[in-house]
């Protein structure tokens, strides 16, 4: 008994990874459908005007940002934990009962509460704060299903055999900490219907309605010190603890550097926090909170680029896999992606860039090559790897990934080219005056100079969807193969068990 | 330090909360007493502008349009007085955007008019002619929410001390008072007076007898808050 390899449980990992595949196709579906609305006005009426209401890019836009951060990334977060925890502890869900049911408890309430949601979003019932736009109800279904999770965590911890912390679990604990702490503060807020009339009339209006707990510019500060680090927190550290376990597993190369990946660590969590205040230049928010903002976001440099280069040279002296392997060509794309974006969100962060990048498209496309590239490739890779193992079948098509990595990585190149130039032709336009000191453009000439690169836009979206559902179709295939009996699968790593 | 951290997830636990719950400590607790304090003449949304503020939430009209002037000339050339914090104090939430699809509408209503909106929010094209905003015809027929943008002054002013009912000191001197409705009663009754200034201005006839039938269609409540926008 003692010597057997553990026989890990993948149920929970396996559910979560359908709702990541689905909510994928339904936010990047999204997400295109109105990038083209910007190119063609004409397409918020495709569907008849009677269900204008609902398909109008207005209405759209959140759906499709909750979508693929709460729905898409969120998911392969959870996915990736169930699978990444278990190994990296030392112990499977199948020995307790009570983790496997917190688990598929936190799955369920999570699927209620993401249809709790996209019905909420199309009905316009929402608080208007980005990625915080859940009216208090689902608010608390989502503390609960946290809670679920943060449980799953700390159990599975607690039962390890493992006993010291490895790399990924670092970044699995501050995700649940950071965004804990992030979504209670900035959704606080007070239900309308707790008031009462003069005349004592109690639960008036909509019982859903809530109004924030803070005002004006006290609330877009705690709104951008949120919305930011959810970017931090969802974006970034969960994805570091993907590649922190999938890198070296897919190529058999041990991390590079201990102490770097301790330096990027402790630095992004200290780091990271201060730069909200980005989001706020020239805003009402006071000076010095702004100037923090920026230089710490010059400072992120270093813990991002830290991780990223602790990636790429643990490929040291293997770049021969790059070739090889599609799947090794997503995480090191993925890293690349992650270097690139933390350069260019700095650069934008420094106040006289930010005049002219704030507002603009500039700012859509930093967000795009960073989740695309990395978020998004590094979330498929770690799908790749994990599906031959836990449906114990080979991979359907090797070279069906490496269409799917070529279509989608030119659809990230059409997709941040067309926002930069998009947004820095827009943001020079506003500030340009004619020689007698007056604006030499109404704001309707900079619109009408961006059709061609929302166009451009629109088919980088789409190239990256055709290349999602490649994939989609690639994870269908495998799990619905024969199983592979009782022998050793050609495409498991070196590292074995 | 490190190596025994990581054995004891409980102390690792708590050493990344203290790392990076820090931030937030010194940059928003000292903030927050004083950065709400209004400036002289801020008053709060009346009733039928409240309940347009919430149209304007519920059709997300900030995905697109910001309500924040910054401190440059072609910005103030274009919109007017760059915006001043005070001037928030009583948004709940705050609505700054963070994407200018569409102009600032910070003080959108110093240049446009409740005529030219009517028009603008059915066909944009039709005043903007390379327009890529959508049109909003659902908005002449939804019925506004009347109740809940009555519940949401009652909150302004029971928990956070909005001054309803209270005299605003306003910038000649006067003071100004913004009434609020002692019951549901007699909200519906205010919505409806604010509604007919606004509709006397407006010409669809469809909108119009709504209005003098008692229903707010959602659209006179819209304009009601843009027009407050100065």
């Amino acid at each position: 008994m003692e010597n057997r390899p553990l026989e890990y449980d993948y149920t929970v990992a396996k559910m979560f990874m359908v709702t990541t595949i689905v909510l994928g196709i339904v936010g990047m579906g999204i997400g295109v459908f109105i990038a083209f609305e910007l190119a063609f006005p004409e397409l918020n009426t495709v569907f008849g005007a009677g269900l204008a209401e609902y398909t109008n890019f207005s209405r759209l836009r959140p759906l499709h940002t909750d979508a693929v951060a709460f729905g898409f990334t969120l998911s392969g977060i959870f996915a990736t934990w169930y699978y990444v925890g278990q190994r990296v502890l030392k112990v499977s869900m199948a020995e307790s009962k009570f983790l496997m049911f917190i688990g598929k408890l936190q799955f369920w309430l999570y699927v209620i509460g993401v249809a709790a949601v996209v019905v909420s979003l199309f009905m316009g019932i929402t608080t208007s704060k980005e990625y915080a736009e859940f009216e208090w109800p689902i608010d608390i279904a989502i503390v609960v299903v946290w809670v679920l999770w943060g449980i799953s965590i700390f159990g599975l911890i607690g039962i390890r055999r493992e006993k010291s912390l490895y790399i990924s679990i670092w970044y699995y604990i501050a995700t649940f900490l950071g965004v804990a702490m992030l979504y209670l503060f900035n959704n606080m807020e007070i239900p309308t219907m707790l008031a009462t009339s003069p005349a004592g009339e109690t639960g008036i209006g909509a019982w859903y309605h809530s109004i924030s707990m803070y005002a004006g510019t006290n609330d877009a500060l705690v709104q951008w010190w949120y919305g930011h680090n959810a970017v931090a927190f969802v974006f970034t550290v969960p994805i570091i603890a993907m590649i922190y376990y999938f890198l070296p597993k897919e190529s058999g190369q041990a991390i590079y550097s201990y102490k770097l990946s301790l330096l990027s660590f402790w630095g992004l969590m200290f780091v990271y926090l201060w730069a909200g205040g980005h989001h706020l230049l020239y805003s009402t928010v006071p000076d010095w909170m702004q100037t923090m903002g920026s230089i710490f976001s010059v400072i992120l440099i270093l813990p991002s680029w830290g991780s990223a280069i602790n990636m790429l040279l643990t490929m040291k002296g293997e770049w021969q896999q790059v070739a090889a392997s599609p799947l090794i060509k997503f995480m090191v794309l993925a890293s690349t992606f992650y270097m690139f974006s933390t350069l260019e969100g700095p650069i934008q962060a420094i106040k006289s860039v930010n005049a002219i990048a704030h507002f603009t498209d500039w700012i859509v496309g930093h967000v795009h090559d960073g989740t695309l590239g990395w978020v998004g490739f590094m979330i498929i890779a770690a799908l790749y790897h994990m599906a031959p193992r836990v449906f114990k079948r080979e991979l359907y098509s090797k070279s069906l990934m490496a269409a799917q990595f070529w279509i989608q990585t030119l659809g990230i190149v059409l997709y941040f080219t067309s926002m930069w130039i998009a947004g820095i032709t827009q943001g020079m336009m506003w500030r340009a005056h004619d020689e007698f000191g007056n604006l030499a453009y109404s704001f309707m000439d900079t619109v009408d100079v961006l059709h061609p690169y929302y166009t451009l836009r629109g088919i980088g979206g789409l190239l990256y969807l055709i290349g999602f559902l490649m994939f989609a179709y690639n994870i269908y295939k495998t799990m619905s193969a024969r199983p592979v009996e009782e022998s050793e699968l050609q495409n498991a790593s070196p590292m074995g068990a | 330090m490190f190596h025994w951290l990581e054995k004891h997830p409980f102390f690792f636990a708590v050493g990344v909360f203290v790392v990076i719950a820090f931030a937030g400590l010194i940059e928003i607790v000292p903030n927050f007493a004083q950065a709400s304090r209004p400036v002289i003449g801020t008053k709060p949304t009346t009733l039928l502008e409240q309940a347009g503020r919430d149209v304007y939430i519920k059709n997300s009209c900030n995905a697109c349009h910001s309500q924040l002037i910054r401190p440059f000339k072609a910005e103030t050339d274009r919109y007017g007085h760059y915006s001043l914090s005070g001037e928030y104090a009583y948004d709940r939430p705050f609505l700054w955007g963070s994407k200018r699809t569409g102009p600032d509408l910070h003080r959108v209503g110093n240049y446009r008019t409740t005529e030219w909106h009517e028009n603008h929010m059915r066909d944009p094209k039709s005043v903007m002619p390379s327009s890529i905003m959508p049109g909003y015809p659902w908005l002449y027929t939804n019925k506004t929410d009347i109740n809940t943008a009555y519940a949401t002054q009652l909150t302004n002013a029971q928990f956070f001390g909005v001054p309803y009912n209270k005299p605003i000191p306003m910038k000649d001197g006067s003071t100004a008072v913004v009434k609020m409705a002692g019951s549901v009663a007699e909200a519906h009754k205010m919505a409806l007076e604010e509604a007919k200034e606004v509709v006397s201005r407006m010409k669809d006839q469809d909108v119009k007898d709504a209005v003098a039938n008692g229903d707010i269609p959602e659209i006179v409540a819209l304009i009601a808050y843009l027009n407050s926008l100065k």
